[in-house]
């Protein structure tokens, strides 16, 4: 069962193409890795899922790109729930300047959660959803920044998980962290995709390996190859897919 | 090095040390002013409490300097003045001025922007006489008609001229203080579903907090120094402080009396003790707007 997919979707910066044709279909509770150079167009790829290209000034989207059958490019569309049904988790981990606790409790009160005792449950769960609890639980209403760099990405995806999103975009979301942190993140991403549909944009070939289903290589804003991560590193089907996965370039 | 080069390089030692010491001195003339108005402040302005007494000059409803028998110099209608005109001022400009700032940080087109900042530092530009001679002519009729009043010089109009007045720097603090607001934070929110405007109230505003009570602290600071324009639309009458009625301020009571009380008199050093009442009134505040900078800065 696909959950997203694009048909012949074009993006545009100004005059500058970034996507080119993308026909692809994302399947449902799997991780789908999208891989290739920078500038390949994944990132933009992955920002028009939830539609954050938006904010990007002078962008133009054409073609089809649908969320479980909708046009989520059709006029009228809501954008914040879209937004809330696919959560995304940035590069560099960017929780708000407050507690822990509100960290996790925005996007719920945002979307009119006032009780107490449900915030609670959400941050509760949510945290222990993101495998930080243990470690915040005895402080709360300690201010986020005063975590480490891998504790804030966590939090950062638990307060993600607190909307109760489909889709989980990651956005390179390991690249700014230390090794460990890194496979604390690829072991709660495995974890997670039991409920959630996540999709990576990952420089990192071995994580793509390691943790992703399906996986998508990009090459200047052109979709090369598509398929089973397994098969497309053991027996790449094009000649540039091979080249970039054996390190030949990129 | 033969004889004429030592002699140069000796006079360019000479003229650095001179210009050093120059500089110096014209550092040294801001301390040195500041120390003596301060000291300056405190000697005349004691005598005058001291004979009045501390509690009847602060808390005295009553100022009526040249009454011929029972002179008396309570300025509590001054300081009541003051704290209620600027409090007013703070609660009309501070709202509309955060929002502008929020419209130019976030919202504006960079034309829009241009053209509103651009007054903006118009409006900071403007002497204060020209905001009297308007409000004046304007304003006070205005309040007499809307209200039905006998007059409209009353604290009602001061608060309205002193709210545009500092409406300029409570903006272009709060909008330097919402610029400084990380891109991510504002992504992370709308990326959790959030709208534009949820966003800048829930993340943008509460980041930029500090610098936003900056601008407050600033504001409160210039409307309580302000004197010419609210003394030409508050009607400078020594009522205890009503919104519709007219008052007269610490800075406007000084200004108003000055020019025709005895020298020597205790209406003159009375006057003398005012300006020490509020010149430690601002000081608080200054001291207060500096803490807060400190303490962001370490913090």
């Amino acid at each position: 069962m696909d959950i997203l997919s694009t048909r012949g979707l074009d993006l545009w910066y100004g005059d500058n193409q970034a996507l080119k044709h993308i026909d692809m279909d994302i399947p449902e509770r799997q991780v789908t890795a999208l891989i290739g150079p920078s500038g390949c167009g994944k990132s933009t790829f992955l920002k028009t899922l939830n539609r954050m290209n938006d904010l990007v000034p002078a962008v133009r989207v054409e073609g089809l790109v649908t969320y479980r059958e909708r046009d989520i490019y059709a006029p009228g569309t809501d954008v914040t729930w879209l937004r809330r049904q696919v959560g995304m988790v940035f590069q560099k981990p960017n929780p708000f300047p407050m507690s822990i606790y509100d960290n996790i409790a925005y996007g719920p009160r945002i979307h009119g959660v006032r009780s107490k005792a449900r915030l609670d449950d959400i941050v509760e769960r949510s945290l222990k959803g993101a495998a930080i609890w243990d470690e915040v639980k005895d402080r709360l209403k300690k201010s986020a920044l005063s975590l480490s760099g891998g504790q804030q990405q966590r939090l950062c995806i638990a307060r993600a998980l607190a909307v109760e999103p489909d889709v989980l975009l990651m956005d390179e979301a390991t690249s700014a962290l230390d090794p460990i942190s890194t496979s604390k993140i690829e072991d709660l991403i495995t974890e997670l995709k039991e409920h959630y549909t996540i999709i990576i944009v990952t420089h990192n070939m071995q994580q793509a390996t390691r943790i992703s289903d399906t996986c998508a290589f990009f090459l200047l804003g052109e979709l090369i190859e598509f398929g089973q991560t397994t098969q497309m590193f053991s027996m790449p089907r094009d000649k540039r897919t091979e080249d970039y996965i054996t390190g030949r370039f990129g | 090095m033969d004889a004429l080069e030592a002699k140069y390089a000796a006079a360019k030692r000479y003229s650095e040390t001179a210009m050093g010491l120059v500089f110096l001195l014209c550092g040294v003339l801001a301390v040195a002013f500041v120390l003596l108005i301060s000291a300056y402040l405190i000697l005349s302005g004691l005598p005058a409490i001291r004979e009045v007494g501390l509690l009847d000059f602060l808390f005295g409803p009553v100022w009526a300097p040249t009454h011929k028998t029972e002179p008396q110099f309570g300025i509590l209608p001054f300081i009541l003045t003051s704290v209620y005109g600027t409090a007013g001022a703070v609660a009309v400009g501070v709202p509309v001025g955060f929002l502008t700032a929020m419209f130019l940080s976030k919202l504006a087109p960079r034309r829009l922007a241009a053209v509103v900042r651009t007054a903006v530092d118009l409006l900071s530009g403007i002497p204060s006489v020209v905001y009297g001679l308007v409000g004046m002519t304007v304003l006070v009729p205005a309040v007499r008609r809307v209200f039905r009043l006998p007059s409209g010089a009353t604290l009602l109009a001061a608060i309205l001229v002193l709210s545009v007045m500092i409406l300029p720097s409570i903006i272009s603090v709060s909008e330097t203080a919402l610029n400084a607001v990380p891109r991510e934070y504002e992504e992370a929110s709308l990326a959790l579903g959030a709208t534009e405007t949820e966003t800048w109230f829930r993340v943008s505003a509460p980041a930029a907090s500090s610098g936003i009570a900056a601008a407050v602290v600033l504001g409160i600071g210039r409307a309580i120094g302000e004197a010419m324009a609210i003394m030409m639309v508050a009607g400078n009458v020594a009522n205890m402080p009503g919104l519709f009625k007219s008052v007269r301020f610490l800075t406007t009571a000084i200004a108003s009396e000055m020019s025709y009380a005895g020298v020597g008199s205790l209406q003159r050093s009375a006057l003398y003790s005012i300006a020490l009442v509020l010149f430690l009134f601002i000081m608080l505040i200054n001291v207060i707007l500096n803490l807060w900078f400190k303490n962001k800065r370490e913090g």
